[in-house]
């Protein structure tokens, strides 16, 4: 069991800086996820824990200890690879045994060790099959035993769910929760799906272009987002952005609708508020919207819509099978302490 | 799977190409062996007929066996052979693994150098490679013509089995060196594995040409000790007088190796060349 902490890691792929100073301190046992657009550095910061990647500066430390020169046999991680990296010609058995084998373990402890992971992932049944002849979720619960049997101080998952279908991934989400619950290991997980990311981590690390965008829980990352990236990023329908101004009292947003703030300054703000936050008020609502596309999910109502009076495009998500035409129009009222207000120069949030 | 494969008129004009071919191919074969079994005086006569009661003879077989030492070459032919794709594969399948998997300076440069054989015949150094050996004292041994063969079959062996190797899973190896495998032995135990198919090809490709040299043999080691079959089955062909029994049965008997190593290969060798082009 260990905290990490990466200090000020750098990664540079000859002039090219694709990581900046990344500083991060993960607490011993918690599930820590990654999450960013593809292209963002989140696998190359988790292949940097690994020591896939060398350090072009900065520090990783597993435990209390300097790791960036250390093999990563030496760094005592585990690893889940996306597809699965299981040796196609050794059995399951020997897949999970093969490192402690390497590791010079006595024979029996390696039978008891691989059994007892068997037991907790329930793959006992297929132990003498070989990869080819078992289904993409058992490959990925054998990856996963591969990783428990080494008794690791950190797990490392690199996207390995986003082979799996859909329902499938639901479920294995879920396991992998328990799983680390229940070991107790401190853990990295590298996701591109936000819900993934929502669901799985303690934590959640928003990456964007090589820079820490945010880190925080999900409630923190839902409800107070540090960026116009992490707002944008988090949550399904995403943030409905609205260019507006503060008069010093009043937003105004395009179109003329006019939003009590207690914000005192006179300044251009973006503001975000999310479509399920829209409460709907015919009577007076400040925002008002022609609905172009109605998308009914059974639980929520989507309203796809031009703002009136500009041609800004938002979502609004009623609770319940909503009743409304497409071509009528819906007024809102936007609760203040829904709002979210975003400097439209450093798209960095603006506390009221 | 597509239409071609489905329509039997295209099926049919496959397979007469295919059998076409194949009577090509094996004719030669076929003749030699045939007329091995055969009188000196029914091979002239009739070259194309099977041998029957009054034809058959096994003269040429048992001038071979009598005259020279056929074991000895045989031996010394398997051996280079076998020697030289041993260290064909290895060392080829090792700067393949290197050249796809580590990146370092002037990568490429190496890649395109080491393929540069391809394109040159090594026989173009005769004369240097012979210098060589005689200042090494390998002349006159099987280690000179295990060598030349070794350098000769490097260039294409590192060429295909670079790219083979650049298909084998980045994660796979990373997962290896995670668990804590040397770079050795993911080399041997993981990738290895899985270029057999690749492997196989290259072992086909080279070991006809080095099993049927006569070049080098009689350049670097004509001696006695050292002959080779090709080289040893000269000694039947004179420059007034050949004995074509005998020459036809040393061939027949020259073919038998080289059949069992490419039963022992093809299976793997179909594997290799489709796999590449079949995805």
């Amino acid at each position: 069991m260990a905290n990490i902490s990466l200090n000020s890691l750098t990664k540079k792929y000859g002039s090219t800086e694709v990581l900046h100073h990344i500083e991060a301190e993960i607490e011993d046992g918690e599930f820590v996820v990654i999450v960013g657009p593809s292209g963002c550095g989140k696998s190359t910061l988790l292949r940097m824990v690994a020591g896939l990647e060398s350090v072009t500066s900065g520090d990783v430390m597993i435990g209390g200890n300097r790791v960036n020169d250390l093999e990563p046999a030496n760094r005592d991680i585990a690893m889940v690879f996306q597809n699965y990296a299981l040796y196609p010609h050794m059995s399951v058995r020997q897949n999970m045994a093969y490192g402690l084998k390497i590791r010079g373990k006595p024979k029996e402890e390696i039978t008891r060790r691989v059994e007892e992971a068997a037991d907790i992932l329930e793959i006992g049944a297929y132990l003498d099959r070989k990869p080819r002849q078992l289904s993409g979720g058992q490959r990925q619960r054998v990856a996963m035993g591969r990783a428990i049997v080494r008794d690791p101080q950190v797990f490392l998952f690199d996207e390995p769910l986003s082979n799996l279908d859909a329902k499938l991934r639901v479920q294995m989400r879920l396991e992998i929760r328990k799983l680390q619950k229940r070991l107790g290991v401190t853990s990295i997980f590298v996701t591109h799906d936000q819900v993934e990311a929502m669901t799985l981590g303690d934590r959640l690390m928003v990456l964007n272009g090589g820079y820490v965008e945010q880190f925080g829980t999900p409630i923190e990352l839902y409800e107070r987002p540090a960026s116009v990236f992490v707002a944008g990023f988090i949550g399904s329908p995403a943030m409905n952005f609205i260019a507006g101004h503060s008069d010093g009292g009043d937003l105004i947003l395009p179109g003329g609708a006019k939003i009590r703030t207690n914000l005192s300054r006179k300044a251009d703000i973006l503001v975000g508020i999310r479509p399920e936050h829209l409460v709907r008020n015919d009577e007076d609502g400040a925002i008002s919207m022609q609905v172009e596309v109605l998308e009914h999910l059974g639980g929520v109502t989507l309203l796809h819509g031009p703002l009136e009076g500009s041609d800004q495009q938002i979502v609004a998500s009623l609770n319940g099978i909503s009743v409304v035409e497409v071509g009528e129009t819906v007024r809102f009222d936007a609760p203040e302490r829904a709002l979210h207000l975003f400097d439209p120069a450093t798209e960095k949030r603006i506390e009221a | 799977m597509n239409k071609a494969r489905r329509n039997p008129v295209n099926m049919i004009a496959a397979h007469g190409i295919l059998i076409a071919y194949t009577i090509i191919a094996l004719f030669p074969v076929v003749v030699i062996l045939i007329n091995s079994f055969k009188t000196r005086r029914a091979i002239f006569r009739e070259p194309l007929a099977v041998p029957d009661a009054e034809s058959f003879s096994t003269i040429g077989y048992q001038t071979v066996f009598n005259q020279g030492d056929f074991f000895l070459y045989f031996q010394n032919s398997m051996i280079v052979t076998v020697a030289s794709l041993f260290f064909v594969l290895l060392f080829g399948a090792m700067a393949a693994f290197a050249l796809a998997e580590y990146r370092f300076k002037g990568n490429t440069l190496m890649g395109l150098y080491l393929a540069l054989g391809i394109m040159i015949p090594i026989r173009i150094g005769t004369v240097a490679i012979l210098e060589m050996m005689v200042a090494t004292g390998l002349v006159n041994t099987l280690w000179a013509l295990i060598l030349v063969y070794t350098a000769q079959g490097l260039p294409l062996a590192v060429f295909i089995l670079s790219e083979f190797m650049r298909t084998v899973s980045d994660d796979l190896k990373n997962a290896g060196r995670i668990d804590g495998l040397s770079e050795y032995t993911i080399f041997f135990r993981l990738v290895l594995p899985l270029v057999r198919p690749a492997m196989a090809t290259v072992a086909v490709f080279n070991m006809i040409p080095i099993w049927n040299d006569l070049w080098f043999p009689l350049i670097l080691a004509p001696a006695e000790a050292t002959k080779t079959l090709t080289l040893g089955s000269q000694v039947f062909i004179g420059q007034f007088v050949t004995d074509w029994n005998a020459v036809l049965s040393a061939l027949s008997m020259a073919i038998l190796p080289v059949m069992v190593l490419y039963v022992i290969f093809s299976r793997q060798l179909i594997r290799g060349i489709t796999s590449g082009a079949v995805k």
